[in-house]
């Protein structure tokens, strides 16, 4: 019987672990060897370099660059997606709120979540392709056009958009546009979560705040919003990962992939650029440890954070 | 709430509420005017958001069907003179659209099955058998959430490239191996959320059916995995649509060698088409490409929308 067991077991996890052992296990243990070489990639020359291109990472001026514009997704991805959704949210489950029936959802709250979760199930390229026609820097862009045909922008002199190195808020306005379009496709799935979590309040925690005279703002800030807690900090570990990975929007909207004159290079764009168009493999994987060790210090970090004692109804 | 308790509460209420009839006076009017007030402003705000997200989409459906002149004089308009289904023929065809959905179905059809399957295996063994290195393996798997696929990318191709030497089935280019790639990269969020589903399933089920004379194999089969079908939709949806989105693997992986044709998948294509459509101008090609990798989704999702709502979320809030 035993032996039977382990046959089962073994049988179960071959190939799982072997196709994960050779497909992401091995590459990426190259990977931190490869960082440690000045290999480029394609010769057969590889020499150990020790730590070397990890003190140039530090020093690297294009990577400080990178890294701060990580640091800018890193904070208003998260931020603006779930300010906007929870808002969405709330309007959506309280909006309707009459003072006789207590708390009352809008009417078509159905359909609104239908509506706000299409981004969702578009894939990113699509969403990118998308929103290059509507970014295009003529009167044939949806936006332009639009604000032109208003009177709102100067034809001759049309919003720029993703080709904006000019910086706003002392960030670059290109930043901006791509964290417009991550904040769209983002909203309405964070919506709906918030909004389950919302409809899993009790009702009559709600009706009592309504005796008490709570208006619908008191209601969200003092008793929504504490007990969506788990929800939101769960909400911001993912928005987090999903934040350091704009790359796409960066490689099919931005010129050059991560221009205009490196404007909006993020940590992923220097890497690929490095490998492929640089030929200096070893100091990108360098660059993808690093990134790797960023990555799940900020995880544990955020977890460690965003845990407080759950709360049970 | 009873009614009995009604008579009371009406007086803690009446000043909060409009009686019938009641007038505007009365103090509690403005607070109810404010009620509607704020209702009015949720649906504004609401109604604007929702054009916001449909006029962009309906945008490029349109513009799918207008003709090219049109794309340029008319740039904004919903309505297209007539019809152009042309555009979608010479984006099917000449654009290779057609090819490119043939190859993303095979793909995804092979990588979807064989995730569930073995993620599913895996996530079963290591949620309810003990041995050594199961927590090892466990977590090997997880660490794959957190780490960035650009790292692996050079040493991937090369693996890739290496092993296609040996068996070109699993070289560049081809779907097989691109198949087990993508299984290989769904394992780590499949098994942790099925680990959590297995779990929680009942032993005393898989004990009596243990006693009944079946195997540990036929156990799985026919009694836990059924069990599981909630949790097997959802990660089922979970990755049909990670694994539709996929373009950096693709990207990376299905270059063809010694110029024979590529087996591009769609959002591959659809990049290379937005790039190569900005010296050609066919934008009214472009539009239509966009729209058929578009609209069969969002057909699906409509048809199936609170599955999949409720699958997604529950895969993020687990």
């Amino acid at each position: 019987m035993r032996h039977g067991v382990a046959r089962f077991v073994t049988g179960f996890l071959a190939l799982p672990v072997a196709l994960y052992l050779f497909y992401v296990v091995w590459p990426f243990a190259q990977a931190a060897g490869y960082s440690l070489t000045d290999w480029g990639g394609y010769s057969d020359r590889q020499e150990f370099v020790g730590l070397d291109n990890y003190v140039r990472l530090l020093s690297d001026e294009l990577i400080r660059k990178a890294f701060w514009h990580n640091v800018f997704f890193l904070v208003t991805v998260p931020l603006f997606t779930i300010a906007l959704a929870l808002f969405l949210a709330f309007l959506l489950n309280v909006g309707g709120r009459e003072d006789r029936a207590g708390v009352r959802g809008v009417f078509g709250s159905g359909l609104y979540k239908v509506i706000f979760f299409f981004p969702q199930v578009l894939s990113l390229v699509v969403v990118a392709v998308m929103w290059q026609q509507i970014y295009r820097s003529d009167s044939q862009g949806l936006i332009n056009g639009v604000l032109m045909k208003i009177g709102l922008v100067d034809p001759d002199n049309p919003i720029a958009f993703t080709a904006d190195p000019e910086p706003f808020l002392g960030v670059p306005a290109v930043l901006w546009w791509l964290l417009l379009i991550a904040v769209w496709s983002g909203a309405g799935f964070y919506m709906v979560l918030f909004s389950a979590a919302m409809q899993s309040i009790p009702r009559d925690i709600y009706e009592a705040a309504l005796l008490d005279g709570a208006g619908p703002f008191h209601t969200f800030f003092r008793i929504t919003l504490p007990l969506l807690r788990d929800t939101v900090s769960v909400a911001w570990v993912y928005l987090g990962f999903i934040a350091l990975d704009m790359y796409a929007l960066v490689f099919v909207m931005t010129p050059s992939q991560g221009g205009p004159n490196h404007a909006s290079e993020i940590f992923a764009s220097v890497l690929n650029f490095t490998a492929f168009q640089k030929g200096q493999f070893g100091y990108a994987c360098a660059m993808g440890v690093a990134l790797a060790i960023f990555t799940i210090l900020l995880a544990a970090l955020q977890l460690r954070i965003t845990r407080r004692e759950r709360i049970e109804f | 709430m009873s009614t009995v308790t009604h008579p009371s509460e009406g007086s803690t209420r009446t000043d909060r509420r409009t009686p019938p009839g009641g007038r505007t006076a009365r103090p509690g009017a403005g607070r109810n005017l404010g009620g509607r007030v704020f209702a009015g402003f949720s649906h504004l705000f609401l109604v604007v958001w929702a054009v916001m997200v449909i006029y962009p989409l309906l945008w490029v459906v349109m513009s799918a069907f207008k003709s090219d002149s049109e794309v340029i004089r008319e740039p904004l308009s919903l309505i297209p003179d007539r019809l152009h289904w042309d555009n979608f023929s010479r984006a099917w065809g000449a654009g290779h659209l057609g090819a490119f959905f043939l190859n993303t179905v095979l793909v995804l059809a092979g990588s979807v099955f064989l995730t569930m399957l073995l993620g599913s295996m895996a996530a079963y063994v290591l949620a309810r058998y003990e041995f050594r290195g199961n927590r090892l393996i466990y977590y090997m798997f997880l660490s794959g959430l957190t780490l960035p696929i650009y790292l692996a990318a050079v040493p991937l191709f090369k693996g890739v490239y290496n092993m296609g030497i040996v068996l070109p089935l699993l070289g560049p280019n081809r779907h097989f191996m691109l198949i087990l790639v993508y299984v290989a990269w769904s394992l780590s969020f499949t098994i942790f959320f099925m680990h959590s589903f297995f779990q929680t399933l009942p032993d005393s089920i898989a004990e009596a059916a243990l006693v009944d004379g079946a195997s540990h194999t036929r156990l799985f089969f026919s009694v836990m995995l059924p069990m599981a079908r909630p949790g097997l939709i959802s990660i089922g949806i979970f990755n049909v649509l990670g694994q539709w989105n996929q373009w950096y693997l693709p990207t990376l992986l299905m270059q063809s060698v010694a110029g024979e044709p590529k087996n591009q998948v769609i959002a591959q294509g659809l990049i290379e088409l937005s790039v190569n459509q900005g010296y050609r101008s066919d934008w009214s090609g472009l539009f239509a490409g966009v729209t058929m990798a578009m609209l069969p989704v969002l057909i699906v999702y409509i048809v199936f929308q609170r599955q999949v709502q409720s699958g997604l979320t529950a895969g993020v809030s687990k």
